[in-house]
């Protein structure tokens, strides 16, 4: 017994490293064709995520005008990365809404002063009921959604700027 | 020609490397005996060659010589000089020839200076030394070159990211490196015992200094890292989680806990297999520390240019080394010998417990780090783990930690009463519990875990001191004087962030010039905002004026920073401490109606957190000390701390 005790941090090594291995030799496509392409977003309020800053239903998402729905938390690192990424598409134009995923109002705050803020509006929320009903179960994550509230891209993980393209190639499609 | 002799010299010192591992090998088999004198000057010319190379690539970026593609990439000649030095590591080649550097220089240290342990296990350590060197050797000349040319030369380089134009580049990188890769020692140390079956005191003893030494560079890096993050991000947070930043302290945890189980094994000849386990797990976390931050698998804010081919290379090498490692470890250890056993409550059981605690954090650290790859791998969702998951899982793992390390020195060798124990905690149990009182008194509405950390911050601080109580503080020995600092430290250090999570203000406002804001005690004038230059960046400057009560004002001056190459905008805190906190002033972009985002926040005892840092690694110095000299006069009073 305590022979093979002694293999066990091997055995946990070993697993790393496939893991790992794994992560590096999968192709790094991170668009994944989410069940929820071509499916109506579902119907939800939440209330603002800071202070002064409109708060986000289903309603506004539904206006006629596409949009970009950035799903975010002040906590998450990879959400520092992509932000210079949401900043461009702002310059460029292109509105986008978030939600705040399990965040406080002062985080939030702090997070935009930063990092920038992109966004026209942002909900909180605080259990991830909406983004779950989005189907979504990570941070960052960015839909497009067009005029009718109709998902139509989801982009999982952080949008580095060679992603750029298909965004907005996606958002334009929306139109 | 200094590219060219540079790269020459590299590819010599790997050469030695190769050598070193062969002639020790020879000189462990039968009849081998003979090659034994050669592996130690084998080692030290390695060392010397490394370093020669390294001079060789911060002479290129002295002179901004932009024939090197590295520092075409990642330099320019209006950079200050210091700059242009500390820019030889701020990216990936550079800071891998500064890593294999101090691995070289490391094995050239132990085989110039370590004289106590038998000679076969030094010579088996050397081997593993080399090793480990060999494998970085080919990485960089096969996967990193930092000598290569570029033809035709660019007419300037591109600089350097502006976060890393800063005083702490030239200092943290370094510091954390020789932590990082000092630990490699006491890696070699246990494969080398293990080939040669000598894991005892005599082993623990020799291989104390040793990982003491990287411990108090670890110590360091960290400390300066957290307060270069502080004051450089402008964001406030002293520490982020953040996957680099893990990567860092999973290592110094594990050393944590080797350093005080290799104590046990030196003095009480227990705990032979669970050292050389953490001696191998210590050196494995900077390993795949070094590969989570260089493939660029995890998403981090301290990103290098990411390479899945080099993350690649460096994962098979993780899995020769430390899988050999662990291999052997399988192989051999049920062979050495059981040590001494001892009683629950005795010093070594308090320092087994807290060795099994250090190893929860550090797995919990691990888990929330590597999380999001494993769930990638299979899930397919990208996620993060934040600050929510390690605070709440690893803070209270931490606490009761502090807790028993605060206990851990008034409980003897061997075998202790409970009640006589008791009795020695009860003046730093009164203390806290008068903490305890007091703050509720006070400070009604704190959270959990900064009430418990400022009640354990008083108790651990008397408890720390006590065992200097009836003592002649004179004949006290030095390494019983470093325990007592560092345990002091991490007190001081816990109070630090104790009390700047509980008590920190903070004012966010959009200021008109002349307006006023208030933080805490503070009030704070908005008198101008001035474009300024500097040589490589223009930025608005925002001329404060910040009063306490009646005191004398004075003037604070923080900027947001354009930086032409390349084009990057930072904000450069202006920080003021005063003996009881830090007021951090943080000046952001004007709005539509010309008003000014200032950011403030008033820190209360903040500064505790680097401080105590300080004191850990000093206490570790003073041990050191006092170890290395107990060694050379073996006859001194022999009193165990």
């Amino acid at each position: 017994m305590r022979r093979l005790v002694l293999w066990v941090p091997l055995v946990v090594f070993l697993i790393f490293v496939a893991t790992v291995a794994i992560g590096l030799y999968k192709p790094s496509e991170r668009t994944i064709r989410s069940q929820m392409i071509g499916k109506q977003i579902p119907a939800f309020a939440l209330p603002e995520a800071v202070p002064g800053k409109p708060a986000l239903g289903s309603d506004a998402l539904t206006s006629g005008e596409p949009r970009l729905l950035n799903v975010f938390a002040s906590w998450c690192v990879p959400c520092i990365a992509e932000a210079p990424q949401l900043m461009e598409l702002a310059r460029r134009g292109v509105p986008i809404d978030a939600i705040a995923i399990r965040d406080r109002p002062e985080d939030v705050a702090k997070f935009l002063g930063r990092w920038g803020d992109p966004y026209q509006r942002i909900g909180s929320d605080r259990d991830s009921s909406v983004q779950l009903a989005m189907g979504s179960s990570g941070v960052p994550e960015t839909f497009v959604i067009d005029g009718k509230g109709v998902i139509r891209y989801q982009h999982i993980g952080d949008i580095r700027p060679e992603h750029l393209p298909a965004i907005l190639r996606a958002f334009e499609a929306a139109q | 020609m200094i590219a060219e002799a540079g790269l020459a010299t590299l590819w010599i010192a790997g050469a030695l490397s190769l050598l070193q591992l062969f002639l020790g090998a020879s000189a462990l088999r039968p009849g081998g005996e003979a090659l034994m004198r050669t592996v130690r000057p084998v080692a030290a010319a390695q060392a010397a060659l490394v370093a020669i190379a390294f001079l060789a690539l911060i002479q290129l970026f002295l002179r901004t010589d932009l024939s090197v593609a590295l520092v075409a990439a990642n330099s320019h000649s209006a950079k200050p000089w210091l700059f242009k030095f500390a820019g030889t590591w701020g990216n990936h080649e550079g800071s891998m020839l500064l890593w294999v550097t101090i691995l070289g220089l490391a094995g050239g240290a132990v085989a110039l200076l370590e004289r106590s342990i038998n000679e076969r296990t030094l010579i088996a350590t050397l081997a593993a030394q080399a090793a480990i060197g060999l494998g970085f050797y080919a990485f960089l000349l096969f996967a990193s070159n930092p000598f290569e040319r570029l033809s035709p030369a660019p007419a300037q380089g591109q600089g350097l990211n502006p976060l890393l134009q800063d005083l702490g580049l030239a200092f943290h990188p370094p510091t954390l490196y020789i932590g990082y890769v000092g630990i490699s020692v006491a890696f070699s140390f246990a494969v080398g015992a293990l080939i040669t079956r000598d894991v005892g005191p005599a082993f623990a003893r020799a291989m104390r200094p040793w990982v003491l030494g990287a411990w108090i560079f670890l110590t360091l890096g960290i400390t300066a890292g957290s307060y270069w993050a502080y004051y450089e991000l402008g964001w406030g947070g002293w520490w982020f989680w953040d996957p680099v930043e893990n990567a860092s302290l999973m290592p110094w945890l594990a050393a944590t806990a080797l350093l005080h189980s290799v104590t046990v094994l030196a003095t009480r000849d227990s705990l032979r297999a669970w050292t050389v386990m953490l001696a191998v797990v210590a050196f494995s976390m900077s390993m795949v520390g070094t590969f989570l931050v260089r493939s660029g698998i995890l998403t981090s804010v301290h990103a290098f240019a990411v390479d899945p081919q080099r993350g690649a290379f460096i994962l098979l090498l993780l899995a020769l080394y430390i899988g050999g490692a662990l291999a052997l470890f399988g192989l051999r250890v049920g062979t050495v010998k059981e040590g001494a056993t001892f009683e629950p409550v005795s010093r070594e059981g308090a320092l087994v417990a807290n060795n099994l605690l250090l190893s929860v954090i550090l797995g919990i650290v691990l888990v929330g780090t590597l999380y999001p790859l494993g769930a990638e791998a299979v899930t397919g969702e990208k996620l993060s783990v934040g600050p929510p998951y390690f605070n709440s899982a690893a803070g209270p793992v931490a606490l009761l930690l502090i807790a028993i390390m605060a206990a851990g020195p008034l409980i003897r060798w061997r075998r202790d009463q409970g009640r006589e124990v008791l009795q020695r905690i009860a003046l730093p149990v009164l203390l806290a519990a008068i903490v305890l009182f007091l703050v509720i008194l006070l400070v009604p509405g704190i959270r959990i875990l900064p009430l418990l950390g400022l009640v354990l911050a008083a108790g651990t601080a008397a408890a720390s001191v006590a065992p200097l109580w009836k003592r002649n503080l004179r004949r006290t020995p030095l390494f019983t004087w470093g325990m007592v600092i560092a345990h002091l430290g991490i007190a001081v250090s816990l109070a630090g962030m104790a009390s700047e999570a509980a008590f920190t203000k903070e004012t966010l406002i959009a200021a008109r010039i002349g307006q006023t804001a208030r933080v805490g005690p503070w009030e704070i004038r908005l008198d101008a905002v001035d474009p300024i230059a500097g040589p490589n960046w223009t930025a608005n400057e925002a001329t404060l004026t910040a009063r306490r009560g009646t005191s004398e004002p004075f003037v604070m001056t923080p900027q947001a920073r354009m930086f032409s190459s390349p084009p990057t905008e930072t904000s450069e805190a202006a920080i003021a401490t005063s003996a009881d906190g830090q007021l951090y002033t943080v000046v952001g972009k004007p709005d539509a109606e010309g008003r000014w985002q200032l950011r403030l926040w008033w820190k209360p005892f903040v500064t505790l957190i680097w401080f105590g840092g300080g004191l850990i690694a000093l206490g570790g110095l003073l041990s050191i000390i006092g170890r290395v000299r107990r060694e050379r006069k073996p006859k001194w009073d022999e009193v165990y701390a």
